[in-house]
């Protein structure tokens, strides 16, 4: 695989940045992951936490024992040596969403002013395989990459100021779930019963940045169903190799 | 046990932070005024990590329902104990029943209150600061409960005192490193972003100090990328955000500059309507 030009930025005098090429592209983001991976194989001392999004890695390290040109030297030497390890793809993750428009406020809305049915936007929405860029701006917010460009819709001028969690939204281009309970522009198509953030749970996202998700439609009976399970503990979201 | 008899405004538990859960978006919270909580957790001779409660501009009433040592640093909220004042940066010795309670703001924003042995409120995700959609609550309530360690009355403490004629964050000086997109600000730009002083607005939150005063109006983003607690992100009206211990941990607006921990904590002593400047650090 060609190595592409990184750049490596101080970022205060604890963290490094490190930028690939600024686009949304899943080349850079299946390179960051490897990278990651040497990194974590290689285990270069004192770093204390690596996180990317799209094009930019970031590593926070341990001041008090290295210092940004040193790390920026071991991190460079290691990236440009052939990668010897391989890592699977990330995992696909089925997450079953009740597009009823109950749940689905905005669906009606969305199919008038688009002009489809919207069985036509359940169907666009739940057959694109969507790309997990970054988890940020909430505990568990995944930034999907991948929405069909039919369904881009902008934001609302007046957020609501209570979007549930596990609400199923589309927002410009983009498409999310809300992870909690929260004010939100983006309109609403439906509503998954699973908790994409448990506090409780030893992994509290199963789900990291270079996974893709899938959204499965169910029924409001199924919803419920799958809800108990949920309360109960005894559901399990569905995982899938992604060779 | 203490007892919260009047939450105050905005009173919330903080240790030194959340660690090691940003790469699944949870902010990493803790003290704003870290050299504050520090300085409270050493007088009582805790553990670094020791949670505190950190109160800001309008204190609490609680209630000691065991004998302990306290110490009280950061903001000047004329503290009294029943009705007896008490010192900031002092050891103070409580017994069972005492209350504390706060007064008048006279000087910074956010009080510590740290108990020996620390606050032993829930711990999620080895943390105990208090985060909306973490912890139960996000500031402590009328009638919390918060967990103490007991007896502590016979442990041998210094009742040292720390005598400080000038505070830390007498300054409008904010020390900053320079951010990661500072460069795509033209040589002016910069010059202008590190000469005017900026006044507060009263949008200031444990997420972020925004500013009121414009000074480079611009229209560049960047693809959303990692952000950190004392990232200045500049807004397309040319105004200042200065992201704080709670802030969400990736964001899409250039990143000028970043504060040193020092500043952070300055900062956080800092009210609606103060005036800041930025002072840059020599590159390392």
């Amino acid at each position: 695989m060609n190595k592409y030009k990184l750049t490596y930025k101080p970022f205060g005098n604890y963290a490094l940045l490190i930028e690939w090429p600024q686009e949304i592209s899943s080349k850079i983001l299946e390179d960051i992951r490897l990278f990651v991976h040497e990194i974590s194989l290689n285990k270069i001392k004192h770093i204390l936490e690596v996180n990317f999004i799209y094009s930019s890695l970031l590593v926070i390290y341990n001041y008090k024992k290295t210092n940004f040109n040193l790390l920026k030297n071991e991190l460079d030497t290691l990236y440009n040596k052939p990668f010897n390890s391989k890592i699977s793809k990330g995992n696909l993750w089925k997450i079953p969403v009740c597009y009823n428009k109950d749940f689905g406020m905005d669906l009606e809305l969305l199919a008038s002013e688009k002009k489809i049915t919207t069985a036509k936007i359940i169907s666009l929405h739940s057959n694109s395989i969507y790309t997990v860029f970054g988890i940020g701006f909430l505990p568990g917010f995944l930034y999907l990459g991948g929405l069909n460009n039919q369904l881009f819709f902008p934001r609302k001028s007046t957020p609501r100021s209570n979007i549930e969690q596990g609400s199923v939204a589309i927002g410009g281009n983009q498409t999310g779930i809300y992870p909690q309970n929260s004010p939100g522009g983006w309109n609403i198509i439906g509503k998954t019963p699973v908790s994409i953030f448990n506090k409780e749970a030893k992994i509290p996202c199963k789900i990291a940045a270079g996974d893709s998700v899938q959204f499965l439609p169910i029924s409001k009976e199924n919803f419920y169903e799958i809800q108990k399970q949920v309360i109960k503990g005894t559901y399990n979201l569905k995982q899938f190799k992604n060779d | 046990m203490i007892k919260v008899l009047k939450p105050g405004l905005s009173t919330s538990v903080q240790d030194l932070g959340r660690f090691g859960y940003r790469n699944i978006g949870v902010p990493v919270s803790g003290a704003m005024d870290s050299i504050s909580a520090n300085l409270a957790n050493v007088l009582l001779n805790n553990q670094i990590n020791s949670a505190v409660l950190e109160i800001t501009m309008l204190g609490p009433q609680l209630q000691f329902f065991t004998s302990t040592n306290i110490a009280i640093t950061g903001a000047e909220m004329s503290p009294k104990l029943n009705s007896v004042t008490v010192k900031n940066n002092k050891v103070i010795s409580v017994k069972k029943g005492d209350i504390l309670s706060f007064g008048v703001l006279k000087k910074g924003l956010r009080s510590y209150l740290a108990v020996k042995g620390g606050i032993l409120t829930e711990n999620v995700l080895n943390s105990r600061c208090n985060y909306r959609s973490l912890t139960k609550n996000e500031h402590i309530q009328e009638g919390t409960i918060l967990h103490i360690q007991n007896n502590c009355s016979n442990v041998k403490t210094s009742l040292g005192a720390l005598h400080q004629q000038k505070h830390f964050y007498d300054t409008d000086c904010l020390n900053v490193f320079e951010g990661p997109d500072l460069e795509l600000f033209t040589g002016d730009e910069k010059k202008q972003l590190l000469s005017t002083n900026y006044t507060i607005s009263n949008q200031i939150n444990r997420m972020g100090y925004r500013l009121l005063t414009k000074v480079v109006p611009h229209t560049k983003s960047i693809l959303t990328s990692p952000v950190l607690p004392g990232t200045v992100q500049l807004m397309p009206l040319g105004n200042p955000i200065i992201l704080m211990k709670d802030a969400q941990t990736t964001g899409g607006y250039p990143r000028i500059f970043q504060l040193t921990e020092k500043s952070i904590a300055i900062l956080a002593q800092k009210k609606p309507g103060e005036i800041i400047k930025f002072q840059l650090q020599p590159k390392f």
